[in-house]
């Protein structure tokens, strides 16, 4: 499709992200970017609040379609699949919510359990083992039997988390997995996200703002602001970079060329009511 | 007053495209051929959008049944015809009451909740979960409430038909002395199964598709915000009524009127 495919690594991308645009009504989300999730590798996304960073991994999960670009997942462009086939291509991805997205009728035990439920016919047993192996990966093999409203935030997340691992998917994409953990189930995130990707390969994609804590893990870093690319790198490479946009980013200033507001009209003349409503 | 024609244009274009993607919804949810797994949901449906509504069913039947036989004496006796109040509770209950009363009942019980419900789901995510999931909420969560209230409204309604005759039981013969042979033998003699029993039958069935069919659509439609689902709630009870009482008046006029 572009000149310059042949000569990046074509096995080595597991999502591979070309020329895409995506609208909200007149808003442009993303205005034709570019990436590469390389497979087996953790990948992290960065950018300030709004930039559109959960907007990417609903396009990636096939949730939302692009207005113009391809978002090829193996090899297959998602928004050109048919239902069937996207159903199956999100057998092989794991996605942690934001909000966590626990059912709510359901205890820990069986939210973690239903995708094994739903997309295999292994015995109850079976099913067991395993949800009881990933709940006790994310510390909460004790907390099975409560129903969600009963979970703090961090607690919630977690258990979605083992959810999402639940399927052993090819790739699991983290929206904020940080989030709301204090230091201790930070550390363990952290590692389990690490040893994840180590121990069974998984491609890991990691929308973070903990600078920090992401730059211990990552391979790569990709930083958006404005639907762009504005940088990418290794965690080295980003901490070394001198581009102003991105170190204000790494070192959380601010003020500097990445605009911390949402789009506004001047805000002394704001207050002032320049546009006073009707 | 071109202001007007405006609004109106836009308005039935929104009319439009809901109606189009509430038509989407019920195909796409009823070309799902069910399998076993379906079946333990429907079930499972069954219990909280009909048995969970039993109660407010049986104590309204009762007294609707009631206030009937009470209605139906006092009017009945001035002509000595107090023997017809049988064949008159039974007829309004069995066609008209029986579905209607019980349909607008289960709007507000069982078809606010069903939106409330769905539309919980999607605005927590729940449903956009299940999608990445590789799960197909339409599946999943729509199809088995749809088969639920589809069933359960005729048995409800039944429920309700068969209680309110024994409120007019009550009140009628044990209370007001009318013949009780003379109630239940009326009652055999003028109500026809195939022209009363099964013309309100299919009432109630198609109440059932009715309500459900808009209880859904507005949970899975619905704005993904608290005050969304809250307007989608009042719509269901109040498009649904308004449904079922239009629909009633059609399929009357249909089944026992004069127009055919
Ligand atoms: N359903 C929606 N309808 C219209 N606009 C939306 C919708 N969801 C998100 N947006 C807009 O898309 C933009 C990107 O949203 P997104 O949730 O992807 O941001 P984000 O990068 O994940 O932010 P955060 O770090 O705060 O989670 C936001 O500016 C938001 O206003
Ligand atoms: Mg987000």
């Amino acid at each position: 499709m572009q000149g310059n495919k042949a000569t990046r690594d074509e096995g080595d991308s597991h999502v591979r992200i070309e020329d895409m645009h995506f609208h909200r009504g007149e808003r442009a989300i993303f205005n034709g970017i570019s990436l590469d999730i390389p497979r087996g590798k953790i990948t992290a996304i960065m950018g300030p609040s709004g930039t559109g960073k959960t907007t990417l991994l609903r396009l990636i999960g096939g949730q939302l379609i692009p207005s113009a670009g391809a978002i090829h997942f193996d090899g297959e462009n998602i928004p050109e699949l048919g239902r069937s086939a996207l159903y199956r291509v999100r057998r092989k991805m794991g996605v942690l919510f934001q909000s966590g997205a626990l059912f709510t009728d359901m205890s820990v035990y069986d939210n973690v359990a239903f995708p094994l439920r739903e997309n295999t016919s292994l015995p109850e047993a079976v099913i067991r083992n395993i949800v009881l192996m990933k709940l006790e990966a994310v510390g909460l093999r004790g907390a099975r039997n409560l129903m969600p409203a009963e979970l703090s935030g961090g607690m919630s997340r977690r258990a979605a988390l083992a959810r999402a691992i639940a399927l052993d998917p090819e790739i699991i994409m983290y929206d904020e997995p940080f989030a709301g953990q204090d230091p201790i189930s930070m550390g363990v995130v952290v590692r389990l996200v690490k040893s994840l990707n180590e121990t069974l390969g998984l491609t890991s994609v990691v929308v973070t703002h903990d600078v920090q804590e992401v730059s211990s893990i990552a391979d790569y870093i990709y930083v958006f602001a404005g639907g762009k690319v504005i940088g990418q790198g290794t965690p080295e490479q980003m901490r070394a970079d001198q581009t102003p946009r991105v170190s204000q980013f790494m070192q959380g200033l601010p003020d500097g060329p990445v605009p911390f507001h949402y789009p506004a009209p001047d805000f002394e003349q704001d207050l002032m009511g320049a546009d006073s409503h009707e | 007053m071109n202001d007007a024609i405006a609004r109106l244009g836009a308005g039935t274009l929104t009319f439009l495209a809901t109606l189009g993607r509430s038509g989407h919804l019920l195909i796409r949810s009823l070309l799902l051929i069910p399998g076993w797994r379906d079946l333990a949901r429907i079930s499972l449906q069954i219990f909280s959008v009909g048995v969970k509504s039993l109660v407010i069913i049986v104590v309204a039947g009762f007294f609707i049944g009631m206030v009937l036989g009470l209605q139906g004496y006092t009017n009945l006796v001035r002509f000595g015809a107090e023997a017809a109040l049988g064949p008159f509770v039974a007829l309004s209950l069995v066609r008209e009451l029986g579905p209607v009363v019980s349909a607008l009942l289960f709007a507000g019980r069982a078809g606010s909740s069903l939106t409330a419900e769905i539309g919980l789901m999607k605005a927590t995510e729940q449903l956009a979960g299940m999608e990445l999931m590789a799960v197909d909420p339409l599946r999943r969560i729509v199809t088995p409430r749809f088969w639920a209230g589809f069933i359960s409204m005729p048995l409800l309604a039944a429920i309700f038909t068969a209680v309110g005759i024994i409120g007019a039981y009550l009140v009628g013969v044990s209370w007001l002395g009318v013949d009780g042979g003379s109630f239940w033998s009326g009652m055999q003699d003028s109500v026809d199964f195939q022209k009363d029993i099964l013309n309100g039958v299919v009432k109630s069935l198609v109440f059932g598709f009715v309500v459900t069919w808009i209880a859904v659509f507005r949970g899975y439609d619905t704005l993904p915000t608290s005050e969304g689902i809250s307007r989608s709630t009042t719509q269901t009870v109040v498009h649904s009524s308004l449904a079922v009482l239009g629909l009633d008046f059609i399929l009357t006029a249909l089944m026992f009127g004069e127009l055919n």
